[in-house]
């Protein structure tokens, strides 16, 4: 009885350590969600359409805002994965230090999932949406809030969860 | 003797060594005094646990230009870090708010200290 308080007070340190030792310390949860769309300013493609803010509020259907660069790896891997959305929901791109040719060439080559696309010259754009790595991809629902956020590539796993919150 | 020179040389460069380049640096001394100030209240994303003015990551640069550009628009140190706090949650600030769900941050250690000073004083009576 005389260590019970120590020793409750150490389980419980455990507890939280062990929790906390499970988590990717690599993931910043956004702290846009349920928050409007924040303002931003991109630059126009020369080979794409371009939209601004509120071509994304014009919208009655949920949309998908994908940050991307022809230079990222990754976003290479979620590409696939872009494609099958785009047959079901309008994908606005928006590509951070890239330039008009690359993504051009590389969108010829694979695809082009994207309504259209903007560019971000200098990163502010992508820190006004609170991004800090490619890819990552916002749901934007009927009234302009931003409803989930997906860090890195979008993964088959990744790609049921936004089908099953689009839907 | 020059050992303990070098030494101490090694570590007031390693502590003057900042990852701000030439062209980022603000002309009025005054502001890139306050941008510094800001930009070690600021933590990189990606870096774990470095501010933004000694990583050179790629979003540290970016923050960096942009508390730059700020300044120069005239926003006050506090609207700035607001703003970066906003887009970027407590993981962008190295001490968090005090806030009901922070608060065990805050307290636990001076809880911890307490109770190590009662232990102390304790076995000594």
């Amino acid at each position: 009885m005389k260590y019970f308080f120590l020793i409750f007070s150490l389980l419980i340190f455990t507890f939280f350590f062990y929790k906390g030792l499970q988590k990717d310390p690599t993931i910043i949860p956004s702290n846009l969600i349920e928050k409007q769309i924040p303002n931003f300013k991109l630059r126009k493609t020369e080979f794409f359409s371009f939209f601004d803010k509120s071509n994304l509020l014009e919208h009655r259907e949920p949309i998908i805002i994908n940050f991307f660069a022809s230079w990222c790896p990754p976003c290479k891997v979620e590409h696939p994965n872009l494609m099958k959305l785009s047959e079901n929901f309008k994908i606005y791109g928006i590509a951070k230090k890239d330039n008009d040719i690359k993504i051009s060439e590389w969108l010829k080559e694979s695809g082009n999932p994207y309504t259209a696309i903007g560019l971000d010259d200098d990163g502010s754009a992508s820190i006004n949406w609170g991004v800090y790595g490619l890819p990552e991809t916002f749901i934007v629902n009927n009234q302009g809030k931003i409803i989930y956020k997906q860090i890195g590539p979008i993964t088959k796993n990744e790609l049921k969860k936004i089908n099953n919150i689009l839907k | 003797m020059k050992f303990l020179f070098l030494t101490l040389l090694f570590f007031y460069s390693a502590e003057k060594v900042k990852s701000v380049e030439p062209n980022e640096i603000l002309e009025n001394k005054q502001l890139e005094k306050v941008a510094r100030e800001i930009g070690k209240n600021l933590r990189c994303l990606v870096c774990q646990n470095e501010d933004i003015e000694n990583s050179n990551a790629d979003i540290a640069k970016d923050l960096r230009l942009l508390v730059r550009k700020k300044l120069l628009d005239g926003e006050s140190k506090k609207e700035i870090i607001d703003f970066v706090h906003s887009r970027y949650g407590d993981f962008v600030l190295f001490s968090p708010p005090l806030r009901f769900d922070t608060l065990a941050l805050w307290i636990l250690p001076l809880v911890f200290f307490l109770f190590l000073l009662y232990l102390f004083f304790r076995r000594k009576n």
